[in-house]
């Protein structure tokens, strides 16, 4: 699994940071998922802190491939950067798709689409996560959870 | 449903099928389809199937599973068959009233209280 410490400096001392690229292969996901939270637990995060922030990458990771590579092999890789310290766990997920624009998706919790099998990913990460942004293209959301 | 890669164990008790999951974990898109196919040839056995779900050792459930359940549960009223949910924990069940699938699903403590809610 090639999670590295390239992004250490920006967690200091304090922090655990991870970096990993990798193609649509569960092993490779989870692997990078259970170090977030292995992270997490080494500073303190509650089991409902960890619960929160492993769904939350789950789903933009599920995002990444479903969505921003659904015309691109699966073989190409996106990249999840995390970093977390004491305070805050900072996530980047970045595919190589075209982006999206997050205002265009529509509410999964109105009656009209309740019935939906699709399109709860960005609101269950927005649920959790204290902020969730992304860049201009739309291709890398950052998500930032702050310890309760 | 004997296939060795099975993601679920199903019993019988009362006319219901009773569906538990292997995995701790429903976040993969590749597990939860193999889980969509079975519990869909569970509802196709059956002219009005009747149908419980146990998450009693789930820890995590994705988007994609929600989406599942719902195809689930659109198969079985297509059928006039009937769905429960149950033993879903606090954590997960958070999950389920943020999507207010909470008002979807048919959803209950225990496996008892389930069971007594078939019609």
């Amino acid at each position: 699994m090639p999670i590295n410490g390239d992004n250490q400096d920006r967690a200091a001392q304090q922090g655990d940071s991870g970096r990993a690229s990798f193609p649509n292969d569960t092993a490779l996901s989870e692997a990078i998922q259970n170090a977030l939270v292995d992270a997490m637990e080494r500073h303190g995060y509650s089991k409902a802190s960890r619960f929160a922030v492993r769904l939350a990458l789950a789903e933009a990771i599920a995002n990444a491939f479903h969505h921003g590579h659904e015309h691109l092999p699966p073989s190409l890789p996106i990249t999840v950067e995390y970093a977390v310290d004491p305070a805050k766990v900072v996530i980047h997920v970045e595919d190589q798709g075209p982006g999206f624009d997050p205002a265009t998706i529509p509410d999964p919790t109105l009656d009209e689409n309740i019935e939906k099998t699709t399109g709860r990913g960005l609101m269950l990460i927005r649920a959790y996560m204290t902020r969730v942004s992304y860049n201009a293209k739309g291709n890398r959301v950052e998500m930032v959870y702050d310890k309760p | 449903m004997a296939a060795s890669n099975s993601r679920l164990k199903v019993r019988r008790q009362n006319n219901v099928n009773i569906v538990e999951f292997i995995d701790r974990n429903i976040l993969d898109e590749a597990n939860i389809a193999t889980i969509g196919e079975e519990i869909a040839a569970l509802v196709d056995a059956e002219p009005a199937p009747r149908l419980l779900i146990s998450f009693a050792n789930v820890d995590h459930l994705s988007s994609a599973a929600l989406g599942t359940l719902i195809t689930v549960n659109n198969r079985v009223r297509g059928k006039q068959g009937q769905l429960r949910l149950a033993n879903i924990d606090p954590q997960i069940y958070e999950v389920f009233v943020i999507t207010r699938l909470n008002k979807l699903f048919s959803i209950h403590e225990n496996t008892d209280e389930a069971l007594k809610s078939f019609t």
